[in-house]
């Protein structure tokens, strides 16, 4: 119930900051340079006609804040407006860019994971021998290297040099043929990912694995298997869950430079050709999606601390 | 007086004769020249040499000693848990396997089930995030698949064994108390029940009453269940009221083997009498609190010689010249001692010494009150993740005074308020009601005092705290802590100098003004943290548990500087302690605290020797040793 109650309260501080988050995006249109009728009309031939348009279309005689109420109703409806390049409705624009996105940032989040917390915690639970300094060494050539020159990096040895993956694009939507697409963009924006979870686990798992708890298992008897998992592993997930949580919103704005060198149309793309359009309202749109999923990660990661640790439950603190 | 501690001896005596437990055969354990070393194996650097003993079925074996001397190691090097980089040699043998490099399915067969360990600290020991009832169920035996009411059953049935009630096994240990804990913990470690139980210092987090239940719940344990058990401890109290052998360990080495009421008589080992010494008499005042000189050393730092020659009044250059051997020195006893032929008369008397009561120091002039406090309340709020917020009321309408010159001794266990009450007349909490006067000046909300007001209150009262590892900033040399303070207090014309003094004034070299705390030993760091509180010259000094965190003979240099600096200056002071042998000696009154309210005071001496409050009587009750154990006492169940 207190669970409940709290995710509740959890929701409503998460509306209040997509408030906030809209309010700036909103004022984009205004500090953009230049004036705001000429931002809308972009390359439109600047007839009268077609300037009074777009002052009754969004309202630019009334004062900023009413300007803003209309952008804000018309949101939650989901209309945010028309891309100025294409006449599009931005939703649609968006709609059709995102899945590449999130598909690429889920599959990072996967090889996060699924490589990540494995290898860090069996350096930690080993640590100083010549697994855990080979990967602490791999770790740093892993964080040091920047995603978009690893990704040029794969595409010249695994595309061109093996010809193993596709170099470009998003292929077909069959999963599997996305999947192969998506490979070599995922490994380049994971290779630094999992670099940092590596480390944080095997931080984690070092610190639990010298706690009391662990060796005053072992002294009862209580299994190998068991100390791992109930023990190592449980006591170890909410510092990297935590982790992940970041990771994942790292993953997302990774994609814009990762998209770019695998020319894969997804929001990273058409987030670069917006700005450089400066075709303000897909811009806004992006931005307010970007800021709904990090607080979506962030109630996540929380709901998943809640369900990870009793202490939580019960808020009481240590 | 003075007999009731030799009458308490003789009654240790009675209780365990020296050979308790059956002995018929060989020892179920057999422990002979065990090595602990850490370090590449060529240039190892011992830490534990030449351990040799047994434990028979039945037999408790207290191992005692300071931090330092390697107990701990000893115990993890049995159950073949050294930490990381440890290495162990020489021979273990538990009912004739040998456990040094025993394989890992020897151990299988071995831990939980015949041999298990209890740690020190019941907040660390389980596991954060499973309830009490998990823990038992994942220990219980395995083999003949019980249904779930069964285990049910099962885990009620250990919970009643160690005094807890069956409804503990859904809650999480961070619901449960210390007690609560380490009762649980308890009942985990003997859920396979295991012929011998190794204790780490199964006692030393907890609060003087707890503390006497859980050991008088292990004592009863390991009677109905005839099981074995190894106690190791700092406290001589604590070791003497549980067990039949004890062993001295110094320096990774043992110093000396003895039946419990023989070592306690008449220690064979002048560091085994320098520990008896050591330990404040709850039962008399005396007049000097005798502390063996110096810290311990590094083990391999006393690889060729006695380990404690440099700390010894009797040391010759003898002593010096090679590692005396453990010889036989009576029956069942052995003593490291070279000289133990010529001096043991000497040790007698010295011993004899302690149970000579001294007469209280001549109360000093009590002034007017230098800071009075008068029905003070307070309640805390936790706030909680919904729902309401929880309240704790930490002073119930709390009145005291502290006169100028005095003494005084707050005693109460963990949640009586008494750091509360230091932190209120040290202006870190406000009240909720109620009246401080610091002086004649009103200090109960710090806030509605003008600066120069407050710069007045914070030099009139000064604080020394429990833990000397945290209270000392570890970025700065000692020079600069203390200058830092002395700047403050404005007349410090050649502040060097003056903090040589300072450290002079607690028995510190002045060349330890260059040092970092990190270099410094515990009870060093505590006398620095003392220096700091005296450099304002404060008139009240707080002690909030300034000794709880020390090795017994830096415990007494400490309590005997804190007397010296309350008789030369005259400063008034306010010792906090949930230890009643140490209020006896610093306190001329004590006042007793009880969920927030007084409900004892008086002089030391009438306290402590005829309490009125049933609470006063059972903290006193609970002293180990000045009580035989009987029964047990439920545990106060509070989460």
């Amino acid at each position: 119930m207190a669970i409940v109650l709290f995710l509740l309260k959890r929701l409503v501080g998460m509306v209040v900051i997509l408030i906030i988050v809209s309010f700036l995006v909103f004022s984009l249109l205004a500090l953009s340079p230049g004036s705001v009728v000429a931002t809308l009309l972009g390359t439109q031939p600047s007839t009268p006609q077609v300037v009074a348009a777009i002052k009754a279309q969004y309202h630019l005689n009334d004062p900023f804040l009413v300007q803003y109420w209309h952008w804000l109703t018309s949101a939650v409806h989901g209309d945010l407006g028309r891309s100025i390049q294409s006449g599009e409705a931005v939703t649609s624009v968006i709609a059709s860019h995102l899945p590449v996105t999130l598909e690429l940032a889920a599959y990072t989040l996967v090889l996060v994971v699924v490589v990540g917390i494995p290898v860090g915690m069996a350096a930690g639970i080993g640590r100083g021998r010549l697994f855990d300094r080979s990967v602490s060494g791999a770790t740093i050539v892993g964080m040091g290297a920047p995603g978009f020159a690893l990704g040029i990096l794969l595409i010249y040895v695994f595309g061109v040099g093996l010809g193993w993956f596709p170099v470009y694009g998003a292929g077909s939507s069959q999963a599997i043929d996305r999947v192969y697409h998506l490979t070599l963009p995922a490994v380049a924006l994971a290779t630094g990912l999992v670099a940092l979870i590596v480390r944080q686990t095997r931080a984690a798992v070092m610190d639990v694995m010298e706690q009391d708890y662990i060796t005053f298992a072992r002294t009862r008897g209580v299994g190998r298997a068991r100390v791992m998992l109930g023990y190592a592993l449980r006591n170890t997930a909410l510092p990297v869950v935590t982790a992940a949580g970041l990771l994942l919103i790292v993953a997302i704005s990774g994609t814009v430079l990762v998209e770019t060198v695998f020319s894969l149309p997804g929001a990273g793309q058409l987030m670069v050709q917006a700005i450089e359009a400066k075709n303000v309202p897909v811009v806004q749109g992006l931005a307010f999606f970007v800021a709904v999923l990090v607080v979506a990660v962030n109630l996540l990661v929380d709901a998943a601390a809640l369900m990870i640790d009793p202490r939580t439950r019960a808020g009481v603190r240590g | 007086m003075n007999t009731e501690e030799g009458a308490a001896r003789d009654l240790a005596t009675h209780l365990h004769p020296d050979d308790a437990g059956d002995r018929s055969g060989a020892a179920l354990l057999h422990v002979e020249r065990l090595n602990v070393a850490v370090g590449p194996v060529r240039r190892a650097r011992p830490l534990v040499r030449d351990v040799s003993f047994d434990v028979h079925r039945g037999q408790a074996l207290g191992i005692v000693g300071e931090s330092g001397s390697g107990k701990s190691l000893t115990a993890r090097a049995v159950v073949g848990l050294l930490p990381a980089g440890l290495h162990a040699s020489g021979s273990v043998t538990f009912d004739g396997h040998q456990l040094i490099d025993a394989e890992r399915r020897t151990w299988r067969a071995l831990r939980g089930s015949r041999v298990s360990l209890l740690l020190q600290d019941p907040f660390t020991m389980l596991n954060p995030l499973q309830t009490a009832g998990a823990h038992l169920a994942e220990s219980l035996p395995r083999g003949g698949h019980h249904s779930r009411s069964r285990q049910r059953d099962e885990i009620a049935r250990r919970l009643g064994e160690v005094g807890l009630a069956a409804e503990v096994a859904e809650q999480y240990p961070f619901q449960l108390s210390g007690g609560m804990r380490q009762r649980v913990a308890l009942a985990v470690a003997l859920a396979r029940d295991p012929e011998l139980l190794i204790a780490d210092e199964p006692t030393t987090a907890l609060d003087v009453t707890t503390q006497a239940e859980v050991l008088e719940l292990l004592q009863s344990i390991r009677r109905s269940r005839g099981m074995s058990l190894i106690l190791i401890t700092h406290d001589l109290r604590v070791a003497f009221s549980v067990c039949d052998r004890v062993q001295v360990m110094y320096a990774g080495s043992v110093l000396e083997q003895s039946p419990t009421a023989a070592l306690a008589a008449d220690p064979a080992h002048p560091y085994s009498l320098g520990l008896l010494l050591a330990d404040p008499p709850v039962t008399h005042y005396v007049a000097e609190l005798t502390a063996i000189p110096g810290s311990v050393p590094q083990a391999d730092t006393v690889a060729d010689t006695c380990a404690f020659a440099a700390r010894c009044s009797w040391a010759q250059p003898e002593c010096a010249a090679a590692r005396p051997p453990l010889a036989p020195v009576g029956p069942n006893r052995t003593s490291a001692c070279l000289r133990l032929g010529e001096i043991h008369p000497e040790l007698r008397a010295a011993l004899s010494h302690l149970d000579q009561p001294a007469a209280p120091p001549p109360a000093l002039t009590v002034g007017d009150p230098i800071a009075a406090i008068t029905e003070l309340r307070k309640t805390f709020h936790t706030s909680r993740l919904a729902g309401r917020a929880r309240r704790t009321t930490a002073l119930d309408g709390v009145s005291l005074q502290i006169g100028e010159g005095e003494s005084v001794g707050l005693v109460g266990e963990t949640g009586s308020g008494k750091t509360t009450i230091a932190r209120a007349l040290l202006g870190l909490i406000t009240p909720d009601a109620g009246r401080i006067d610091l002086a004649g000046i009103d200090i109960s909300n710090y806030r509605r005092l003008d600066r120069r007001q407050r710069r007045q209150a914070r030099r009139i009262v000064q604080a020394v705290f429990q833990d000397p590892y945290t209270s000392l900033n570890p970025a700065l040399s000692i020079g600069t802590t203390l200058r830092e303070v002395l700047d403050l207090r404005g007349d410090v014309t050649d502040s060097r100098h003056e903090t040589a003094d300072l450290l002079g004034l607690v028995g510190l070299p002045a060349s330890y003004a260059q040092r970092r705390p990190v270099a410094l030993s515990g009870g060093e760091r505590q006398r620095v943290a003392i220096a700091r509180a005296i450099a304002l010259r404060p008139r009240l000094l707080i002690c909030d548990e300034p000794v709880a965190a020390l090795d017994v003979s830096a415990q007494a240099q400490v309590l005997e500087l804190l007397r010296d600096i309350h008789r030369r200056y005259n400063t008034s002071m306010l010792f906090i302690t949930h230890d009643l042998s140490v209020v006896r000696q610093m306190a001329d009154r004590i006042i007793v605290l009880y969920h927030g309210q007084v409900v004892e005071t008086g002089d030391t001496a009438t306290v402590l020797d005829s309490p009125n409050h049933p609470y006063t009587r059972r903290l006193i009750n609970a002293i180990p040793s000045a009580q035989a154990p009987s029964g047990h006492a439920p545990d106060r169940s509070e989460p």
